[in-house]
């Protein structure tokens, strides 16, 4: 079957690939995305991604249950979200220093933490067969859709209506837009950031646990290659917008996904350099979104990464 | 605050009145840049200590056992000295452009790349007698470097690009390189478990330092480290870092060329890094492969930081850390701890450190004379 596809392959596999790849990025950018719209950076969400991937592994493996695996990741990415949100709440406490230890910390602590979990085998999430009519198996494995990215697919438009027309998202944006505002009508500013960026860490540790949980499928030291830190970048590039990350986080799905598409129709030539594109890709897009003169329109004004 | 000067008294009388006795509360606010990171080191060491006791260990034996590790016997401490020597390069990597205000991240990534650039050169130049060989790979590996973290300073000064996630990626593209070269055309055929580039020949290794089992890297770094301190607190070209990361725009109007200072603390900031990797190619594994990345970048961060971007300050706590890690492997053969306790330690001691800087100024060393 595969034969008669020929290079048609490639697209497909990305697709799938980019299906795949791109559920932790959306995950991980749409919480950065609450986080920011609050005016808080938290580059911490690497080391939320990796205890979200060990603590979905492990509670998955002791109730058996890949679900409760997804929630108790999203409970410990809160935890961490919650320490962030906590502690860069106290006066002089720099925001996006704190996310640097909070990545360590995160990493060594899962790492720690999750030595044991490195042999057994956890029960896994399902899948959509959205494929079902064909009968090419390329195709069907191409659209073998996980759960969580639907959650995703259908989370996004609904934050983005919710930051628009909620009384919740209007208070976090004014947060974000300005503090001494919110002050002045009476909103505990440090309360609504730690809230956003509690929010945040849960939805850091499911998009965690995709990993661990779905594809690779298994936890390992190596699961994580900052997902977590381009996720931060790519809240950039969809310039604070939840629907926009959605899009962004399919083309870097797709860019992630093309070395092994590519080797899956036996071109093998650079595959190290075709891995490295998303970086690149991000890289490029944070070159051409940024400018030195001017702040982006749609940024949170009290936002302290891209001053 | 309840005003308690009486209506006319000019303010600042009643300091005049209290200032001839001057005790050691006076000399408290100079301290604190000691003292809150001493704070922060107790009062992480006991949440780690909490940790492994939760993790059914005691805490007491486990510290004793990384002192015996770290500092304990002649051949730990030179294990410490090993693993210091390239934190003293790679901390210089966020100290120097902390200094203009920036949080580069991205040692690891140049790190990589003087080491994978010493590699190259290494083979590149094999034939020409040795002094030239080690002066190709450290040129070139200083200058891969130089310019790895010199384009996230560029990108920052031209393009307003935030230069601590760029530097972070870079290392991502660096590693891929690495991988690349290492894998592909660079790859020495018979290196068939872990791939490398050739062997840069044992006439070209650096040698360790007369009367010590640890190579020269560690002179290189504290002397980078007092050179470091020396340009950014004693000379102009500091002064105007120092002036560009406390308000870049008062900075330009007052001369300074923020782009310049900016893209060349960045470049000698990468060029550390560089230089550490090219050590370690050099002198510990004469030839660039994934060894490369073992973190060090990354532990330069929590150094830099630890030290307050300083100097000085980077020496003793390149050495201590580098004892952490020297301690790590001791743990897991006595208390059979994964090698991640050393990790788990460095994030608590950095979020520790992190989050103490509220206390900053806020230390009530003496009570103001008629304060309320």
């Amino acid at each position: 079957m595969a034969d008669t596809l020929g290079l048609w392959g490639i697209p497909l596999a990305m697709l799938g690939g980019a299906i795949r790849v791109s559920t932790p990025f959306l995950f991980v950018s749409l919480g950065e995305c609450v986080t920011e719209r609050s005016g808080r950076v938290n580059l911490g969400l690497e080391g939320t991604l990796v205890m979200g991937a060990m603590a979905g592994y492990g509670f998955s493996y002791l109730t058996g249950s890949p679900w409760v695996g997804v929630l108790g990741a999203g409970v410990i990415g809160s935890l961490l979200g919650a320490l962030h949100g906590y502690l860069s709440g106290k006066p002089r406490v720099n925001d996006v220093a704190l996310g640097i230890a909070m990545m360590l910390l995160g990493v060594g602590l899962a790492f720690f933490l999750g030595k044991p979990l490195i042999q057994p085998t956890a029960p896994r999430l399902g899948s959509i067969p959205l494929g079902f009519f064909s009968n090419n198996a390329q195709l069907r494995s191409a659209l073998d859709v996980n759960v969580l990215f639907v959650v995703g697919v259908l989370l996004a438009p609904t934050l983005n209506f919710g930051l628009k027309n909620t009384r919740w998202g209007l208070v976090l944006r004014t947060v974000g837009e300005s503090a001494e505002a919110a002050r002045a009508l009476g909103y505990d500013v440090n309360r609504v950031r730690l809230l956003a960026t509690v929010a945040g860490g849960f939805l850091a540790g499911v998009g965690g646990s995709f990993l661990s949980l779905y594809y690779p499928g298994s936890w390992n030291e190596g699961l994580s290659s900052g997902q977590g830190l381009m996720a931060v970048a790519l809240v950039i590039f969809a310039r604070w917008n939840p629907q926009r990350c959605l899009y962004a986080s399919l083309l870097f799905g797709g860019a992630g996904a093309i070395g092994s598409a590519l080797q899956s129709v036996g071109i093998t030539t650079g595959y190290y350099l075709w891995n490295a594109l998303p970086y690149v890709l991000t890289l490029a897009i944070l070159i051409t979104s940024s400018s030195a003169t001017r702040a982006s329109a749609d940024m949170p004004a009290e936002l302290a990464v891209s001053r | 605050m309840p005003e308690s000067r009486p209506l006319g008294a000019a303010p600042g009388a009643e300091v005049a009145l209290a200032a001839p006795r001057r005790g050691w509360r006076d000399f408290g606010p100079s301290l604190e840049p000691i003292l809150i990171p001493l704070l922060a080191l107790l009062v992480s060491l006991a949440l780690f200590g909490a940790f492994v006791a939760l993790a059914g260990h005691p805490p007491l034996d486990v510290f004793f056992e990384m002192y015996r590790g770290a500092f304990g016997t002649w051949f730990s401490f030179q294990n410490t000295l090993q693993r210091a020597a390239p934190l003293l390069l790679t901390a210089l990597c966020t100290a120097l452009p902390a200094r203009c205000g920036l949080v580069v991240i991205g040692g690891e990534g140049a790190f990589v790349m003087g080491g994978l650039a010493a590699g190259a050169a290494g083979v590149e130049l094999a034939g020409s007698p040795p002094t030239t060989v080690i002066a190709g790979m450290f040129t070139v590996g200083a200058l891969a470097g130089a310019a790895w973290i010199g384009f996230a300073g560029w990108l920052r000064a031209r393009r307003g690009v935030n230069e601590t996630i760029s530097s972070l990626l870079l290392t991502y593209i660096a590693i891929a390189l690495l991988n690349h070269f290492v894998e592909g055309p660079l790859r020495d055929p018979e290196s068939l478990n872990k791939p490398s580039t050739r062997h840069i020949g044992e006439a070209n290794m650096v040698g360790p330092i007369p009367g010590l089992d640890v190579h020269w890297g560690l002179a290189a770094g504290i002397i980078a480290c007092l050179l470091a301190y020396v340009l950014m607190q004693r000379t102009v070209f500091g002064f105007s870092a120092a002036l560009v990361g406390g308000n870049a725009r008062a900075a330009r109007l007052s001369g300074v060329k923020v782009a310049h200072v900016i893209v060349i603390t960045c470049a000698l900031a990468g060029a550390a890094a560089g230089t550490a990797g090219a050590f370690e190619v050099a002198a510990v594994h004469g030839r660039a492969n994934a060894s490369l990345v073992a973190g060090y970048g990354y532990a330069g961060i929590l150094v830099s930081f630890l030290a307050r971007h300083h100097g000085l300050a980077i020496i003793p706590v390149a050495l201590f850390l580098g004892g952490i890690a020297a301690s790590g492997g001791l743990l897991q053969r006595v208390f059979a701890l994964p090698d991640a306790t050393v990790g788990v330690l460095q994030g608590i001691l950095f979020v520790v450190l992190i989050a103490s800087d509220t206390l900053s100024g806020r230390i009530r060393w003496r009570a103001p004379a008629g304060a309320t």
